[in-house]
């Protein structure tokens, strides 16, 4: 620790005022409170005392993410030999996911650093989780070209043209993948999707969805049971097939109150109540889409809708900021994801796409819930 | 050249392009800019209509009665639409089905209405041509450019000849693949906005 302090202290004088490197700054700066607490102090009022700033947050939703990471590492190994012993496993999942990390990290600090040093401000720490959340809802057969210009689209287009982290309005991983989604759909939807050392799967969405008639449950068949899929034992993006993975994230994030609950809970309910709806208007009409038959606790552990739930929904940047508005916000990214995937026969993942339209309203959700709250306060206080 | 219309011809070129600086006629960039061929065909079109639209215009300035003079100016613009949808699919049937309904919505074209009303209406003849020369050029030059970056990236074609080689395609045994985002109308808006960015950062103009 003192060496690295040490070394810190001796480099400084190269990045400030006149230095040698002083347009790097912001490079300096980033390893300096990356490694220690800043010791400046807020110069006026007012003062919070709070051991938490932006990058204890975003350290601390990396840290949730490593019980998806792990498992969407060793579940990609699974793929390529089932039957080595648990370490071989995860070794030969490593050489697959870890080049997509490495790539989503390199480029997007790249870009990160370009417009930090370019508009004179730090390095914002909100690309530690966009890195990894890239890679996370990537397929693991995704090429890597693809990757590098993903997370350039998403940081760029997503994230820096709105002015940088705490201005974008949608989710800059979602934005990625979203471009991926529709610039190269070879690559992230159809059945070749999981195709690691030649072999290749439907995910369990996509056999639903292409699917016909009115027991989708029984489509899934015996090779994928509702406990296959929530410990995560199916082929889809690297983090999100293992709910149980995710849930573990998910309470991390609830005790250290860095995810908000009220996200979570709107967002299930929301689910759980349209995916009941979907239930009855597809008996109703007997209608032979299959996605409209399927229960709301198979809609939780298929596809991207626990990863979303917990790591895409709850972003603080992107979601609604009124405890009432987060409710609203949640249910309607629950609703849109069942309709999507229920109605929509050319997407059967909803949740990217419920997000990144919960996101763009969620300004004027605030915007309305501020405008009745201040309604109902006039009434409080008018007599 | 006079400078004033040497002024008249450039300033709708950079400074004050109908699409980057108005944000005008956006429809039809976002729309007909998946091929090269199409935008510049659209780009000739638009321009007859426009030079055209202004000179007659221009050339009636004095005898439009005020109250009914967009009526005036849109049976102009019509009229010129229809001629060239007319010839268009004479003689280049293939790119006019292609344009399909673009043509005609030429007369909505908020740069051809904008600049009548705003230009023609109070200017001679031939300052009101010139005036449709450098919009009609501001005009297609963006169109152009945002068809290059579609049709290379989307189809990897220019002008429907191949410039990436096929060998490095995925289908045979290569590992690119076009980038369908650039197909879709989402496409053009972000090439558009990308190139409305490099221009204000160059020009230094900033929106009030």
């Amino acid at each position: 620790m003192k060496f690295l302090r040490n070394l810190l202290d001796k480099v400084e004088p190269n990045f400030v005022g006149n230095g040698k490197y002083a347009k790097f700054h912001p490079l300096y700066e980033m390893a300096d409170t990356f490694l220690f607490t800043p010791a400046d102090k807020t110069e006026n009022g007012p003062y919070i005392r709070d051991a938490v700033d932006l990058k204890r947050v975003m350290s601390f939703v990396v840290l949730a993410m490593l019980p998806a990471l792990f498992f969407g590492i060793f579940n990609v190994g699974r793929q390529v030999n089932p039957d080595a012993p648990i370490i071989d496993i995860f070794l030969s999942g490593l050489p697959v996911v870890l080049p997509i990390i490495l790539v989503s990290y390199v480029v997007g600090g790249f870009w990160e650093m370009l417009f930090s040093v370019v508009r004179k401000h730090e390095i914002n720490e909100g690309f530690l989780v966009t890195g990894i959340l890239i890679p996370l809802v990537m397929p693991p057969t995704i090429p890597l070209w693809m990757v590098a210009i993903a997370t350039s689209f998403g940081v760029v287009i997503g994230k820096e043209i709105f002015g940088g982290t705490g201005y974008n309005i949608f989710n800059p991983a979602l934005v990625a993948r979203a471009f991926i989604f529709f610039a190269y759909p070879g690559a992230i939807s159809g059945d070749k999707v999981w195709t690691v050392d030649g072999v290749s799967q439907a995910t369990p969405l996509l056999k639903v969805a292409s699917d016909q008639g009115s027991r989708a449950v029984e489509l899934l068949g015996d090779k994928y049971t509702w406990w296959d899929m929530f410990y995560g034992f199916i082929p889809g993006s690297i983090g999100e097939t293992s709910t149980l993975a995710i849930i573990i994230g998910a309470i991390f994030l609830l005790i250290t109150r860095i995810g908000n609950w009220r996200i979570m809970a709107g967002t299930l309910l929301g689910m759980v109540l349209t995916a009941k709806l979907a239930n009855y208007f597809g008996e109703a009409v007997s209608s032979s889409n299959s996605m409209l038959f399927l229960p709301a606790e198979y809609h939780l552990v298929m596809g991207g809708f626990a990863f979303g739930l917990v790591f895409m929904a709850t972003d603080p940047v992107s979601a609604a900021q009124t405890d009432r508005g987060r409710w609203i916000y949640g249910f309607l990214i629950g609703f849109m994801c069942v309709v999507i995937r229920a109605i929509n026969p050319a997407y059967p993942e909803g949740m990217m796409m419920a997000i990144l339209f919960a996101n763009a309203f969620s300004p004027l959700i605030d915007y309305f819930v501020m405008k009745s709250h201040i309604k109902q306060r006039l009434k409080r206080f008018a007599a | 050249m006079d400078k004033n219309i040497k002024a008249i011809i450039s300033d709708p070129m950079v400074d004050n392009n109908p699409i980057t600086k108005q944000i005008l006629g956006i429809c039809s960039a976002l729309a007909v800019t998946v091929k090269m061929e199409q935008a510049v065909v659209m780009s000739l079109a638009l321009a007859f209509v426009l030079i055209c639209s202004n000179v007659i215009i221009s050339l009636l300035r004095k005898n439009i009665p005020g109250k009914i003079r967009i009526i005036v100016q849109l049976t102009v613009i019509a009229s010129l639409v229809i001629l060239i949808d007319e010839l268009l699919k004479a003689y280049l049937y293939d790119i006019s089905k292609q344009l399909s309904v673009f043509v005609a919505l030429i007369i909505t074209n908020c740069i051809i209405m904008g600049r009548a009303e705003a230009f023609a209406m109070q200017n001679n003849i031939k300052d009101a041509m010139y005036d449709g020369l450098g919009n009609a050029v501001g005009y297609g030059a963006i169109l152009i450019i945002v068809s290059i970056f579609r049709e290379l990236l989307g189809s990897g074609t220019l002008f429907n000849y191949s410039v990436i080689p096929s060998s490095i395609y995925l289908e045979n045994g290569g590992w690119y693949v076009n980038n369908g985002l650039m197909l879709l109308a989402p496409g053009a808006f972000i090439i558009l906005g990308l190139i409305v960015w490099v221009q204000r950062s160059y020009t230094k103009y900033v929106e009030d």
